[in-house]
């Protein structure tokens, strides 16, 4: 569950001290002008400059202000916020998050990925602007993200950019990938106990767009799994997959080799035919910029292109 | 001597007391139980089908099933194993307390009162959170935890408690437990998202079966359940209480160490694979008491028949109520397990002192 709980729990913290000069920019819908007012998770600030001593709890938030030029505000990243890897990673948690330690920083905007009824009340009190920036469950809730990111670090511009940048590149693989067969299914395996997605989870609906249904799908009780249920060796080898996708290679070491030694899974047709496609469980558990490499890596895997390990 | 004692040490001297007809009836609703789980799960295989691969593996015969390639691994690789690795583990579990409960004539007492639970649970945390959720040494980890917390709490017993009665070895064991719990609790709180991988080994699970977990425990399981069974006798003698079976010639501090040492060996090896699977140690020999005879030359073997039908059946729940995700088996087996215990806490016979 490891790469589950990194993606729900990643929390990203900016905090915007307030600077008195405000160097306000024209040019409303491409760059804010500070002073700038917004509502944010535990209240409503006042932004007089642009924030830049940002304080991320969530790697993808860190990824998506890398991306849109909001890098050199950066102050701090959390601890699992290890691209790109030039950002400030610290040991500050996002999954529990420490009021005192993100102080230290002395931030003017923290952004987060889980909402928390008593974080937003403490840092309401410290007067840092939180940022809320949760887990997207499909494609146009992440790049809805980029928006008011963009907005309160001064980057309109690169944020609606790298939006459209996302929406064509993702385009682009669609429309030059085979689309697969009908009842193609794959396997996705989170964890080596057999955690798994279905369709209706972000990286299930990013799947499908290249036509790819879930086994796990089918599975009976998954209304209490929240989409990503516990699946059961039996049970994958039943439903005997077309193709079988591996985020669980640096976490756990899985490999095409290490699937095929296990006991019966060399009966698997995706086993015999070599259709194990290893992914990076960083990027796989992420929301951000690199969700097109997940997809590029998975088209590569239906086009039957050796994907590398850790792209 | 007291009256009861009285009656006691007469019936264990008269009575011709044979666990046979209780373990023919364990021994069939075993076999039953482990042909029906075999075959159901999320594949729904049929009882025939399964049979006829089972009969393909025996040797000599040359039947062939004539079942897919799928179905064939379904039942060879990963149910069987599941099954046979949960009887194993029940067997265990059930003969552990039943000596446990035994040795400090507590009816209360389970396989994990000594600390081997808290002990293994920190061996398979210190593991889990050091090889960020690498499983491989997981067994080794809590089998030596577990050895570990155990043997802490016999010396630290021994050394400081009085001459023996056994007290002081169950106040060493809660002790101890509570020292491992809260270092394992502390080094949880610190890297909390481990927290998922220890918490589901914690709940115990039969999931991740195989046959290699199976050659893994077989031996420690032969070791165990054959010292157990050759000291039924003797765990009966120290029923009696511990001048009677002083007066009886036997050494009791010596047979409460075997014993423990078998049931401690047995359970480690058992919950190194498993998890922590709680209640099966109380429940199935109680079960047995009450249905058939206190003695141990009956509640030994029908505890270590009926332990493994009881954790496969709890096992067949975990995995195909909510199939095919997983029930935690602990679970399970404390769902089971608790309703049964408030019975036997008010059960006549266990008032009347049938321990």
């Amino acid at each position: 569950m490891r790469s589950i709980q990194k993606c729900l729990v990643a929390l990203s913290i900016i905090a915007g001290v307030a600077a008195p000069l405000g160097a306000g920019v024209s040019g409303a819908s491409t760059t804010s002008s500070f002073p700038l007012t917004l509502k944010m998770a535990d209240g409503t600030f006042t932004f007089t400059t642009r924030p830049d001593a940002i304080v991320s709890l969530s790697p993808t938030s860190t990824e998506m202000l890398y991306a849109i030029g909001a890098g050199s505000q950066v102050k701090a990243v959390d601890n699992y916020s290890d691209y790109p890897t030039n950002a400030p990673k610290t040991t500050l948690s996002g999954y529990d998050p420490n009021v005192e330690a993100i102080a230290k920083y002395n931030p003017d905007l923290v952004i987060v990925a889980s909402d928390t009824a008593n974080f937003n009340t403490q840092m309401a009190a410290l007067k840092i602007p939180v940022l809320y920036d949760p887990a997207a469950s499909n494609l146009s809730q992440a790049c809805a993200e980029y928006g008011p990111l963009g907005k309160v670090t001064g980057h309109n511009a690169q944020a609606d950019k790298e939006v459209a940048t996302i929406k064509a590149t993702i385009a682009h693989i669609v429309a030059t990938t085979p689309h697969a067969k009908k009842n193609t299914t794959y396997y996705y395996e989170l964890e080596p106990d057999y955690y798994s997605v279905t369709s209706a989870t972000f990286v299930g609906k990013l799947f499908s767009l290249l036509g790819l249904t879930s086994i796990a799908d089918s599975a009976k009780g998954l209304a209490s799994s929240g989409g990503y249920p516990q699946l059961n060796a039996s049970f994958i080898l039943k439903a005997n997959p077309t193709y079988i996708f591996l985020a669980d290679t640096l976490c756990c070491n899985a490999t095409a080799a290490s699937v095929t030694a296990r006991p019966g899974w060399s009966t698997l047709s995706a086993v015999k035919n070599h259709r194990i496609v290893p992914l990076n469980d960083d990027i796989a558990s992420r929301w951000g910029p690199r969700i097109t490499i997940l997809l590029q890596d998975v088209a590569d895997g239906l086009k039957g292109t050796p994907v590398p390990a850790s792209s | 001597m007291s009256t009861e004692r009285r009656v006691k040490t007469a019936q264990l001297a008269t009575s011709a007391i044979s666990p046979r007809v209780p373990l023919l009836v364990a021994g069939i609703g075993l076999v039953v139980v482990i042909l029906i789980s075999t075959a159901v799960g999320p594949a729904n295989l049929s009882i025939p089908t399964v049979a006829g691969i089972l009969l393909s593996h025996v040797p000599l015969l040359h039947f062939h099933s004539g079942a897919s390639a799928i179905d064939h691994a379904i039942v060879w690789d990963i149910q069987l194993p599941r099954v046979i690795l949960g009887g194993i583990v029940g067997a265990m579990l059930a003969a552990g307390g039943a000596s446990y409960q035994g040795v400090f004539r507590n009816a209360l007492a389970d396989p994990y009162l000594l600390g081997i639970a808290a002990g293994a649970g920190l061996g398979a945390t210190i593991v889990i959170v050091a090889s960020s959720g690498s499983t491989t040494w997981l067994p080794a980890a809590a089998f030596v935890g577990g050895a570990v917390a155990v043997t802490l709490t016999y010396i630290v017993g021994a050394k400081f408690g009085g001459r023996s009665s056994g007290n002081s070895v169950v106040l060493a064991g809660v002790a101890v437990a509570a020292l491992f719990t809260a270092v394992q609790t502390s080094l949880l709180q610190q890297h909390a998202p481990d927290l998922q991988s220890v918490y589901s080994w914690i709940l115990g699970s039969l999931a991740s079966a195989t046959w290699s977990n199976v050659w893994l425990i077989a031996p420690y399981a032969v070791v165990s359940a054959t010292v157990l069974l050759t000291h039924r006798r003797l765990l009966d003698v120290l029923r009696l209480g511990e001048e009677e079976a002083a007066s009886l010639g036997v050494n009791t501090r010596r047979v409460r160490l075997i014993v423990v040492a078998a049931a401690t060996l047995g359970t480690a090896a058992a919950v190194s694979v498993s998890g922590l699977i709680g209640f099966v140690g109380i429940i199935v020999p109680h079960m047995v008491r009450l249905t058939t005879n206190a003695s141990y030359r009956v509640v030994m073997p029908v505890s270590i028949v009926g332990g493994a039908a009881f954790l496969i059946l709890a096992d067949m729940v975990a995995h195909t109520i909510e199939s095919p995700a997983e029930v935690p088996l602990g679970v399970v087996t404390a769902i089971v397990g608790a309703p049964f215990f408030i019975f036997v806490l008010r059960s006549r016979r266990a008032q009347q002192g049938v321990l």
